[in-house]
């Protein structure tokens, strides 16, 4: 880096947001781990414990379910969507297609909507008189009051929100690709498979990488949608997410060191997976 | 580039479905939002609308809404640009680790540490606050403006910079005279994607609001679909009037926003 000139007044430019991440973002999250080494219901004085809650939170029941869930969510926010998001990308990329504008930004609106909102459209969607059930023929089925199939109804409104992300950051990916590539090939005599695997795929690499990351971020961190979907963790726990756990431990269960102990898991969590795709990605850059 | 019209015909396929995933959920809301609360009667019912606003008290969610978004925007804003000016233009001891720190701050996911931030407002007395629901969203938003803004710093021109210079300018003048004004569409991005986040911010409010008169829009919605007593067409027109200001923004800039991802993401 080491760009710009040497001037000491830079400290006092950089001093404001300094401050407020600092106070209000950095003291937290080491705050979060002081608390994590803690018994405390928020009220009484804690007594400390060590690592106790870390080993708990391996151990118990509760969290590897939360953290399971949180699993399954990673293939239906993340995968799923970086899967459809290549094919359609890839799809646009070909054919001239009339009114792409309209398309790209229909495609990324659920991006905007609050998680809230979504929610509640999906409810619908999936309630026993929804349209999901006159779809499919199957009259009065709850698909978010079974156990077996709520966290899977969560995923699908994960992919629906996730999938424009995807597509829009690969068509800007694709627009940096030099036509020179795509005529090489085709000189070749490649078809469309070939052509998406020799230049496209290995040309998208830093897009891949960044949709990954987002969107696993995204499926770690979910809360709203279950929160909102799924009241009480969903029918008999089937719903839990970290996320969740934290905020039920924390202000509802009397567990705030276990809910810091979970807070700095995800936050780990979030590094290593940042870490890990921004290295297999190439750095994020060209 | 020629393809035959099959691939035509199956590219139009695909995007029509696609769309039609993306598309139905929203559209179903307004439409059911526009229904009649009594079942069976058809036409179309404005006063839904107005129903959901008064009976869910929206005005005041909403106008909370826009007082703390406009506070986290404006703020955020300003100490990114003064912070990735420095960063970007600057060289002081120990600016790379400062950078590097705040950096951080784009993956520790907000769920992380709104345990701490709680008991520490508590203390402080700022829970049920303006201060508790802007000030923690400014420093995440910061983060990524630092980040983002500080790479449209470092491509702005030697040239430019120290011909301001040679007219006079000091750094403070070579800032908001030159740097920001070209800076625009950098910024309009940012102020958007950060105005979003804010609007939508649910799990933050949640913890921090305690009573009635400082809920959020998104907020609202959540007390507002809990009694039984909503009907179902109401609470979608109340759905449609929390998304519907970030809706109109994206609508509105989406060109330039769609744009703005795409560079910022990946530097090309």
């Amino acid at each position: 880096m080491a760009a710009g000139e040497p001037r000491r007044v830079g400290y006092l430019y950089v001093l404001p947001a300094l401050a407020v991440y600092g106070l209000f973002l950095l003291f937290p999250l080491l705050h979060s781990g002081w608390l994590s080494l803690f018994d405390w219901d928020g009220l009484s004085p804690g007594t400390w414990t060590g690592l106790d809650n870390y080993v708990e939170l391996a151990t118990e029941e509760g969290a590897a379910a939360a953290f399971g869930h949180a699993a399954v969510l990673v293939v239906f926010f993340a995968v799923l969507p970086v899967c459809i998001g290549l094919v359609l990308a890839t799809v646009l990329h070909r054919t001239r297609v009339r009114g792409l504008p309209f398309f790209r930004t229909a495609l990324f609106l659920p991006q905007v909507v609050a998680m809230v909102v979504v929610a509640v459209a999906w409810q619908r969607i999936f309630a026993p008189d929804g349209v999901l059930n006159a779809v499919l023929g199957t009259p009065g089925r709850a698909w978010l009051g079974d156990e077996s199939t709520a966290l899977l109804a969560v995923g699908v409104v994960g992919t629906w929100v996730q999938t424009g992300l995807a597509m829009v950051l690969f068509l800007g990916g694709i627009g940096k690709i030099t036509g020179d590539l795509f005529d090489a090939v085709r000189m070749d005599g490649a078809g469309p498979v070939r052509e998406f695997r020799t230049v496209i795929l290995p040309s998208l690499r830093p897009e891949i990488g960044v949709a990954l990351t987002l969107t696993v971020i995204a499926a770690l961190r979910t809360f709203d949608l279950v929160y909102m979907m799924t009241p009480q963790g969903g029918p008999g726990g089937s719903t839990t997410v970290p996320a969740y756990e934290i905020y039920q431990r924390a202000f509802h269960g009397g567990q705030v060191g276990s809910a810091a102990a979970m807070g700095v898991a995800i936050t780990l969590l979030a590094f290593a997976v940042t870490f890990v795709i921004t290295r297999i990605s190439g750095g994020g850059r060209r | 580039m020629k393809v035959s019209a099959a691939e035509r015909t199956g590219t139009y396929l695909i995007l029509g479905v696609f769309t039609v995933f993306a598309l139905y959920p929203m559209v179903a809301i307004l439409v059911t939002a526009l229904r009649s609360e009594v079942a069976g009667q058809g036409g179309i019912h404005w006063e839904n609308f107005a129903a959901a606003w008064t009976q869910a008290r929206f005005g005041s969610y909403l106008f909370n809404s826009v007082l703390v978004s406009i506070c986290v925007v404006a703020l955020s804003l300003l100490l990114s640009v003064l912070a990735a000016y420095a960063f970007g233009t600057m060289r002081f001891r120990g600016s790379e680790v400062l950078f590097y720190l705040v950096l951080l701050g784009l993956t520790v996911p907000a769920e992380a540490v709104v345990v701490p931030l709680y008991f520490d407002l508590r203390d402080l007395g700022l829970t049920n606050t303006y201060a508790s629901l802007v000030f923690p969203q400014v420093a995440q938003s910061v983060a990524f403006g630092v980040f983002w803004l500080r790479t449209y710093f470092r491509s702005t021109s030697r040239g430019i910079v120290e011909a301001a210079r040679l007219d006079g300018a000091g750094h403070w003048q070579t800032l908001w005279r030159i740097l920001v004004p070209m800076g625009r569409p950098a910024m309009v991005t940012l102020a958007v994607l950060v105005f979003m986040w804010t609007w939508n911010e649910f799990l933050l409010a949640r913890v921090m609001v305690t009573g009635e008169e400082l809920r959020t829009a998104p907020l609202g919605l959540q007390f507002f679909s809990g009694p039984a007593t909503t009907t179902v067409p109401l609470l979608a027109a109340a759905s449609v009037l929390v998304a519907l200001p970030v809706v109109v923004l994206y609508l509105f800039l989406q060109r330039h926003f769609i744009r703005g991802m795409v560079d910022g993401s990946v530097k090309g």
